[in-house]
């Protein structure tokens, strides 16, 4: 009696029950982003469960606040690995947030999809072979801005980040990856606010005594709006190109409506403007699902659920470490078009749309953008190999 | 610097300096006269923008600023009406609980009524563009700004020493029994003040809107830094608050004209230190009277058989699970013991400390910089690393004790300010903002029952070591030393050497919780040394109950608990924490473990 049960048990455990994604997220601390970020996950979700799920089995999402800070977060995860018995954890947004669960995920030996954060550590320095991260990275995003910053040939260049991890390394990687394009180029001035707290008339004065030929920037959010303000009264941009990670994501830009800069070279994702077969499809269902348009969030958390679906379908399980292997070289379709999932790396190419910004109706968007590969902005195997110290 | 931009850098620092005044007065008012540390006063700001925001829109900027800063006056008299007035006879400091809940609450209501994004407001009608200056382009509603913080100063100023209500404003602050005695209606000047203060708040987020857009983030960081110039200034004082506003917002100016722009991220909380060392009670504050005879309860332990009931039910838990539940009592466990330590200082000690994270942090990256960098065994890391807590302790309450009330509490804060952003910025030892990461146990100790029960052991024996010093004869001299330092010393009492002993302790017991707890995530970042880290120390204290031995436990355990169990389930979780955190302070106002003793006792 006692084996049937626990046969029937074992039963129920591989062909009733569902798979579980535990994610956890910042939702209330990075709302913006995140709210949009779930219903991507939503819509995922029901495409896939209406589809028949995954390997014959439901796919179930877990949804749970990591508090914005790594303590809590590595508690969440916790519970979501002895509760409720998660498959597979996702999410994170803050990089240090995202660090500590990879860092956790390595020790509980449980696969981590950090769908959110950009940091270069969480692949490379701290890689380690349960996490794999969806967005294009810090490095990526900085070097999809490259080609285009290198043809104005501006020999002067100042710099505005925030002080932080984030704006560190794309600060560092600017510099680094400009220089390699355009020998002899200067920085004459770096501005390195506190995160949520620039003083901007200041930093705008300080910027234009340096009188610089062009501005690289990782402002965002409060952040980026109160510069953009306070730059276009101060004239700061009027003859000085400026280049700026991630503000044509929606999340960014919407806010600055007719405030919004004209010409600035920006990373983002124009979404009324891709046309892709696969763009549109996505786009239509989830204008029909939410009755709103996509962000940028909105992509990532359904690529995010696409991609572990994909990887339980190709490893025919939803066992840890066969889904490791699966994911190493993956590939499938996503909004932006194809992606692989690094075996080197275990980053995604997933990339992102270059463009200038421009105001169309008082409201901000995106012109004569190219989407750029994020297969195509990576520095060398051998380099990567000895950042991974493997 | 060319002598132009010298001239600018100065202009944007006083543009700075004269929006942070406006939100300094209302909160030096508020706490002048009712000592209310007003943690919401950022709310009452955010509020006013996002009111701005919204008005405008239908009735253009210039109408939306006086019906906005009116509209967060009205709320501020509801709150004081409603809430505050009924706590203004519990123990000290409670009414920074509540005012904390309402912080959690304000937040989750401005996401409800108004979303995530970011509003960015229109800009002033009739002062859109710049003007030249010395051949620079400089806003014209900075001009604006400039102009109006004086004014509001003068008006202040006027009707602090010209007006009946500003004589009675006065009074209070100086003292508040004696103003009372004399037959003032307290209450009805504490509504006014509050409401007042209120509106000057919602003034002040109301006219930032054409300078940065109404944000979820924007109430902490408001609020931190009008508790500095508050304190700079001295507590109370509207010219030392204007005189610290303009100190704070030109050193910044500067610090970014000169191209030191990473030293904004501290350079107020320096100032803080600096000034509180060299001027006890600010810029231009006095020495404020304390509350008369204000003794405490004798601290006697509860029933010991029970709390021994509670550790040997703890003992047994693995029996029962390996799962979560081990996890999330390791997490209570080690709260409870940074509740106790920084109660044993507050309690006894009578010392308030608004920066006690920097212990749990120091003993936190102790920790795990003795296990990566040093290469020590975890076991000897872990009881080694409270010695850097109490190393920072020792150095730290050296100046601190020499201070009191919330001078000696916001210098704690500057203190822990400034170790964070230590921590933040130096990142080839501490790894920056990211943190550190890979700080397992050693692998005796690395299943979840193991480390649990190691946990339980230390924290047991921390705890009880902890309570065993206040009743001993030094714990005796601490509390003579708080309630009459005056009658201790003349008994041949070291009143500053019992504080400093204390401080020491309560650092070196935060740092062995920090210990245990980085050891536990496996990772720690600034987050351990930061503002809200502190915040939910004091939180857990008050709720527990000032006046008990046992309470900053019971408030570790019923906060930690709740933060689990409410953000799993309900969406607007930080609200509901906040809503219950309220109603625990309106029915215990002692605190729960006090309330049940009082209700053992009847």
């Amino acid at each position: 009696m006692r084996y049937l049960l626990l046969f029937l048990a074992l039963c129920g455990n591989a062909w009733g029950q569902n798979i579980k994604i535990g994610e956890l997220n910042s939702y209330k601390v990075f709302a913006a982003f995140l709210e949009p970020y779930k219903k991507g996950m939503e819509l995922a979700l029901e495409e896939i469960n209406a589809g028949g799920g995954v390997n014959g089995r439901k796919l179930e999402l877990i949804v749970r606040d990591d508090g914005g800070t790594p303590g809590d977060a590595v508690r969440v995860a916790e519970e979501l690995i002895a509760r409720d018995r998660v498959n597979v954890l996702m999410g994170t947004f803050a990089s240090n947030v995202g660090l500590a669960v990879a860092n956790l995920a390595a020790q509980r030996k449980i696969l981590f999809l950090a769908s959110e954060p950009l940091t270069d550590k969480i692949v490379w320095e701290n890689g380690n072979r349960y996490t794999f991260r969806l967005r294009p990275s810090t490095y990526m995003q900085t070097a999809m801005l490259i080609p285009e910053a290198a043809k104005l040939q501006k020999k002067r260049w100042a710099i505005v980040y925030p002080n932080y991890e984030y704006g560190q390394s794309a600060t560092a990687s600017f510099k680094r990856l400009l220089t390699q394009a355009q020998p002899g180029v200067e920085f004459v001035a770096e501005q390195a606010p506190a995160l949520g707290k620039i003083e901007a008339g200041a930093v705008v004065q300080a910027l234009a005594e340096a009188k610089p030929d062009a501005i690289f920037s990782s402002l965002f959010a409060a952040d980026l709006q109160k510069f953009v303000r306070e730059g276009n009264t101060r004239g700061l941009f009027k003859n000085t190109p400026v280049f700026n990670l991630l503000a044509g994501e929606p999340e960014y830009l919407d806010p600055l409506k007719d405030e919004t800069p004209n010409g600035w070279w920006v990373t983002g994702y124009p979404w009324s403007e891709i046309n892709t077969p696969e763009h549109r499809r996505f786009r239509d269902a989830y204008q029909k699902r939410w009755k709103d348009y996509p962000r940028q969030g909105s992509v990532v958390g359904y690529t995010a659920v696409h991609s572990v679906a994909n990887a339980m379908r190709k490893a025919q399980s939803a066992d840890t470490e066969k889904l490791v292997e699966a994911l190493k070289g993956l590939e499938m379709q996503t909004p932006f078009g194809p992606i692989v999932w690094r075996a080197l790396d275990h980053q995604s190419t997933m990339g992102a749309y270059v463009g200038q910004l421009a105001q169309k109706d008082g409201k901000g968007a995106m012109v004569n953008w190219r989407y750029a590969d994020g297969a195509r902005v990576q520095p060398s195997d051998q380099d990567i190999r000895a950042r991974r110290k493997e | 610097m060319s002598a132009a931009a010298v001239l600018l850098q100065f202009l944007n620092g006083l543009a700075a300096a004269s929006s942070l005044f406006l939100v300094a007065a209302g909160l030096s008012l508020i706490f002048g006269v009712s000592r209310i540390v007003n943690f919401a006063h950022g709310s009452l700001y955010m509020l006013g923008m996002y009111l701005a925001v919204w008005l405008s829109a239908k009735l253009g900027f210039w109408w939306s600023v006086p019906l906005a800063a009116a509209a967060v006056g009205v709320f501020g008299l509801l709150v004081e009406f409603l809430l505050l007035r009924r706590l203004y006879r519990a123990p000290e400091l409670l009414q920074l609980l509540a005012t904390f809940a309402l912080v959690l609450v304000i937040k989750d209501f401005a996401l409800w009524a108004w979303g995530a994004e970011d509003l960015l407001g229109p800009r002033a009608p009739g002062l859109r563009d710049a003007i030249e200056i010395a051949g620079r382009p400089f806003p014209k509603y900075d001009l604006f700004l400039m102009a109006l913080g004086p004014a509001v100063f003068a008006l202040l100023h006027f009707l602090l020493t010209r007006t009946r209500f500003g004589i009675l404003i006065r009074a209070a602050t100086e003292d508040r029994e004696m103003t009372g005695a004399l037959g003032v209606n307290q209450r009805w000047l504490f509504t006014a003040v509050f409401a007042f203060g209120a509106t000057l708040a919602g003034l002040g987020g109301a006219l930032a809107i054409p300078r940065e857009p109404a944000n979820l983030e924007i109430d902490l960081s408001v609020v931190s830094d009008a508790f500095v110039v508050v304190v700079v200034g001295g507590l109370g004082s509207i010219p030392g608050a204007f005189l610290a506003a303009l100190l704070i917002g030109e050193i910044k100016a500067f610090c970014i004209g000169l191209g030191y722009s990473k030293v904004t991220l501290v350079a107020e909380f320096i100032v803080m230190a600096v000034v509180l060392v060299l001027r006890p009670w600010g810029l231009l504050g006095r020495p404020a009277s304390g509350p008369r005879g204000a003794t405490a309860a004798p601290f006697t332990l509860e029933s010991k058989k029970l709390l021994l009931a509670v550790v040997a039910a703890l003992a047994l838990v693995p029996v029962f699970s390996s799962g979560y539940a081990l996890v999330l009592l390791t997490d209570v466990l080690v709260f409870s013991l940074f509740a106790v330590s920084l109660h044993f200082l507050l309690g006894p000690g009578g010392m308030v400390s608004f920066g006690h994270a920097a212990y749990f942090g120091l003993g936190a990256y102790g920790a795990a910089l003795l296990v990566l960098r040093a290469g020590m065994p975890m076991e000897t890391a872990l009881l080694l690393a409270p010695l850097a807590a109490a190393a920072g302790a020792t150095l730290f309450g050296w100046f601190c004790v020499r201070l009191s009330g919330i001078y000696l509490a916001m210098l704690t804060l500057a203190f822990a300010q400034i170790v964070w952003s230590i921590a933040f910025q130096w990142d080839t030892l501490t790894g920056g903002s990211n943190g550190l990461i890979g700080i397992w146990p050693a692998s005796w100790l690395s299943s979840r029952t193991a480390y649990y029960l190691a946990t339980l052991s230390l924290c047991c024996l921390a705890i009880a070591a902890v309570w065993r010093v206040i009743g001993s004869p030094f714990g005796h001299a601490l509390r003579a030393s708080r309630d009459s330092p005056l009658r201790a010393s003349s008994i041949g009492i070291d009143v500053r050497a019992q504080q400093w002993t204390a401080f020491i302790i309560a650092g070196a017991f935060a740092g062995l919780a920090g210990s245990l707890y980085a050891f536990s995530k496996g990772s720690i970042s600034p987050e351990t040394l930061s503002v809200p880290r502190s915040v939910d120390g004091l939180v857990m204290v008050l709720l527990g109950g000032v006046q008990t031995v046992t309470g900053p436990v019971w408030g570790a355990a019923l906060f930690t608990w709740l933060e689990d169990a409410v953000s799993r389930d309900v969406a607007y979780w930080r609200a509901a924490i906040g809503a219950v955190v309220l109603l625990l302070v309106l029915v215990f106002p002692i605190g729960i473990a006090g309330a049940a003793r009082k209700w053992l006792s009847r």
